[in-house]
């Protein structure tokens, strides 16, 4: 019932999307299609394309929410993007989740689909040395329709305002670090995901509200069909089945990382121009604890930060698995 | 000219034209089979890439499904192909189109040639066989299958019960011996012309037509019939993940083939460029560069088909989240000790305890005020954080976290009433915990209290009842850590002795005597502390037996009362 509300509710939200650039009549039967949400992120557009374009995404699907830095112009531009735009409510779209589920359900199905946002870099096990598709070839194989990879900050040693991040530039050459072994995980009974909450964000700026800091489960790849939706952002989706990524008897399913580089130089303004929007979550709870915290402490860094190497490294500290996949 | 090559494709036909290019060109005979399903295009390209072969020839093609007899059809189809227009043939090796072969073609010929009239060939009683899906060993070979296995699995598993039940079971022909085995064989022109020739087999192939996933049994059985000599080992390096699902292997594997011995390896990701450009080019030519271990190899897939079925132990995270057979499971991933009480009786336990075992001993780690890690860091290993907010958000996570991100360092902390005590469970469910109590310790600060008596007394009833409850669940037969517990009166009698046996079971074999003791709490007003708590009306028995003895002035100081021999 909840899913077939959902799924209406998006078609409805549809209507608010503008097609700038269509050229899905390019898209092949086995494409791995990428689907993301943005405004005003023109200076990590580019690194962001490279990346997914190296690890195999055939093609993207962006969504722009009234971008006036350009990044339309930009994305309109590249030969492998669809753009549609809107300049309806993030918030009324459920944080642009409705604008993607409605794409997904028109064009995501039968295909691998990576859903993330323009400051999410997806690691999955061996994604140095094989593409996107040998994955999505083994969990097809394996019968598996979905793919779990928790949200990783990334931070500077250097208090973000004194970074610089370039256009173009690999953002982990700057945020180079993060909290190795400090995350808590339960589970939600209701869609049946794990809700895993922790690292920088929980230590810097929920310490004294812990049951606010963000959400970090995620599932961001998931082999699309007609009726699938997204519930809240990348988190958790219907049916629940899609939803366990997890191994319950105490063995390991194979799982990725998606590196968060929201911790730049461009993060105290955004959230500055956030919390005037009040556009996000829980009346922007998130913003107002950062900006108060960035007033206190302005570096996330501390002692036991773990400088990131590779997916091996995060595979050893546990925060990622390779399961049965050799 | 030796041994011929069968390849049975579906998909990727491009792989196959290069390998099989690779074999015809080398002067070797290849029969092929497409499946019927593959789309006639792909098929045509094929046949137009290997036209310029005279010695391939492709099989009619039949549409094959998993664990069917078609696909022993189509063997069959190739092998006749192979025996009657290539009568130079020696051997004929059965292949798939995701298979590479891992050593020139010259080296097959020349094993082969030393081991005249065998068959290489996986042939197990089904007595002996212990990689069945789904448990369907000799049953494969005596009841009915009429259902997919992997499309209607209800209906399969119902019907594979039934028959059960009603005890209904095939006969099994005259002459047929139940084995299996991998389906990649290499046979003898002789056995295999033997097998296809046998005057029953009419009534073999219709017999193995209703056989469970054939292609794993009917040459597995039939050659036991019709062999001079046996080898029962495939030539063919395939792995099976524990769904029975087979490894895949890619660009980055090809250290781990280079180690193995076999001929050919099978499955190949299409898209492993690397792997097809190094096998059928330079690792032609090149000389071995390492030396072939076939148990590194299974140590590779034993270790990935562990980690997929029990995991790390003690790790939770996103993808290893235990909610099944706790009982089995250990909450973390190494031995850890709760001191409860010591740190009352002693004034230097923690840095004491630190220095003797040169382990990490931190302080009241769920303190309701903050986390005492050692040395009073506002954070730990793994960026945990000393606020007492989030550790109590989560402290199941809190402790699992430190044990996890402190791995290969023993770590110790006390514990007592005045703590959080939501970890309790936790610490009894957990066979790393090792837990040390002596009851009654938490009196020796209250000696010192400067509040007024009557507050005293409710603090120590207070910190009674709560101990008594840990100390119960201690003692309750599910409990699952390692404890030892003593009355404060118990350990005074010998406490060096004491001391000494708790290092000694940490650390078996290899700890010394000790030396220095920690300085131990002035006791010297404690009895009468007790007398009083009962004069009040409160029965102190978790101190244990305490008679009043007050001891001379002079004596009061802290003092290291006793240094072992």
């Amino acid at each position: 019932m909840e899913r077939k509300r959902k799924r209406v509710r998006s078609l409805r939200k549809q209507r608010e999307l503008t097609p700038v650039v269509n050229r899905t009549a390019s898209v092949a039967a086995s494409d791995i299609l990428l689907f993301c949400t943005l405004r005003n992120e023109k200076v990590r557009l580019a690194y962001f394309l490279d990346y997914y374009r190296s690890l195999g995404v055939n093609h993207f699907f962006f969504v722009d929410n009234n971008s006036d830095d350009g990044s339309a112009e930009y994305l309109a531009g590249q030969p492998d993007v669809s753009l549609w735009t809107t300049d309806a409510s993030y918030k009324r779209a459920r944080f642009g989740v409705d604008w993607i589920n409605a794409l997904l359900n028109r064009y995501g199905n039968g295909h691998w689909i990576l859903h993330v946002d323009v400051d999410e870099f997806f690691v999955y096990p061996f994604c140095d040395s094989r593409p996107l598709a040998a994955l999505t070839d083994w969990l097809d194989m394996s019968g598996t329709r979905s793919f779990g990879a928790m949200l990783l900050d990334m931070y500077p040693k250097a208090p973000l305002e004194q970074t610089d991040y370039a256009e173009g530039q690999n953002p982990f050459d700057v945020a180079e670090y993060f909290d190795s072994g400090n995350y808590m995980i339960s589970r939600n009974w209701r869609y049946w995901n794990l809700w895993i909450q922790g690292g920088p964000r929980a230590r810097a700026f929920f310490a004294d509200k812990p049951e606010n800091a963000p959400a970090l489960n995620k599932i961001p790849l998931v082999k699309w069909s007609r009726g699938y939706v997204y519930m809240s952002s990348t988190h958790m989706l219907l049916p629940r089945g899609l939803n366990l990524t997890f191994d319950e008897g105490g063995g390991e399913k194979p799982s990725g990382v998606l590196l968060h580089a929201k911790f730049l130089n461009m993060f105290p303004e955004k959230s500055q121009e956030e919390l005037k929007r009040k556009q996000h979550y829980s009346n922007s709870r998130e913003y107002r604890a950062y900006a108060k915290g960035l007033d206190h402490r302005p570096s996330l860094w501390c002692r036991w930060s773990e400088k990131y190497i590779n997916w091996r490294q995060l595979e050893i500290l546990g925060l990622m698995s390779k399961g049965n996949w050799v | 000219m030796g041994v011929g090559f069968i390849i049975l494709a579906h998909q990727a036909l491009g792989r196959v034209a290069q390998v099989a290019g690779y074999w015809a060109g080398e002067g070797h005979p290849v029969a092929i089979h497409v499946d019927a399903r593959t789309p006639a295009a792909e098929y045509l390209e094929l046949q137009e890439a290997l036209s310029g072969w005279s010695n391939i020839r492709f099989a009619e093609r039949r549409a094959c499904d998993w664990g069917k007899f078609s696909i022993v059809s189509a063997t069959q189809d190739c092998a006749e192909i192979m025996l009657a227009e290539f009568p130079d043939v020696t051997h004929v090796f059965l292949a798939s189109g995701s298979c590479l072969p891992l050593r020139p073609v010259e080296e097959l010929d020349a094993f082969l040639a030393a081991r005249p009239g065998t068959d290489f060939i996986e042939s197990v009683t089904t007595e002996e066989v212990t990689w069945t899906v789904g448990g369907l060993d000799l049953e494969r070979f005596t009841l009915r299958f009429p259902f997919s296995w992997k499309k209607h699995r209800k209906l399969f598993d119902l019907y594979v019960e039934l028959q059960r039940k009603l005890k209904i079971r095939r006969e099994i022909p005259e002459g047929v011996e139940p084995h299996m085995g991998s389906q990649w064989w290499c046979l003898t022109r002789e056995t295999l012309a033997a097998i296809l020739g046998d005057p029953n087999r009419q009534a073999y192939d219709r017999y193995f037509q209703k056989v469970w996933i054939p292609d794993e049994s009917y040459f597995q059985s039939l050659v036991r019939k019709h062999t001079r000599a046996i080898e029962s080992r495939s030539l063919t390096l395939a792995r099976f993940d524990f769904q029975g699902k087979p490894h895949m292997f890619y660009d980055d594997h090809q250290w781990l083939l280079q180690r193995s011995e076999c001929f050919v390896a099978r499955k190949i990701w299409p898209q492993a460029d690397g792997l097809y450009d190094y096998f059928l080019g330079k690792g032609l030519t090149e000389p071995r560069r390492v030396q072939p271990s076939a148990r590194k190899l299974e140590k590779v897939f034993q270790l990935a088909n562990e980690r997929r079925i029990t995991g790390r132990e003690g790790l939770v995270m996103q993808s290893r989240f235990p909610t099944h057979h706790l009982w089995m499971l250990k909450k973390t991933c190494a031995p850890y000790s709760v001191f409860h009480g010591f740190s009352d009786l002693f004034l230097n336990f923690e840095s004491w305890l630190e220095k003797r075992t040169g382990t990490r001993v931190h302080g009241h780690l769920f303190c309701k005020s903050e986390v005492r890690f050692s040395g009073r860091l506002d954070s730990y290993n793994g960026c945990l954080s000393n606020s007492a907010k989030l550790r109590d958000y989560n402290p199941e996570a809190f402790l699992g976290n430190l044990i996890w991100a402190t791995q290969g360092e023993h770590q110790s902390f006390q514990f007592g009433p005045a703590d959080r005590q939501a970890i309790r469970r936790f610490l009894t469910d957990d066979p790393n915990a090792n837990i040390n109590v002596i009851t009654g310790a938490w009196a020796i600060p209250l000696l010192h209290s400067p509040h007024d008596f009557r507050r005293i007394r409710r603090i120590a009833a207070r910190h009674q009842a709560i101990e008594s409850q840990f100390v119960s669940a201690l003692k309750d037969r599910h409990c699952r850590a390692r404890v030892q517990i003593w009355t404060l009166a118990e350990f005074l009698e010998e406490p060096m002795q004491f001391l000494q046996t708790i290092l000694d079971e940490r650390d078996p074999g290899n700890s010394r005597r000790l030396t220095e003791a920690p300085i131990m709490a002035d006791l010297s007003a404690f009895g009468r502390f007790v007398q009083k708590l009962k004069n009040e009306g409160m029965n102190p028995h978790s101190v244990g037996d305490f008679t009043i003895e007050e001891q001379p002035a002079e004596k009061r100081a802290p003092v290291q009362p006793y240094v072992v021999r």
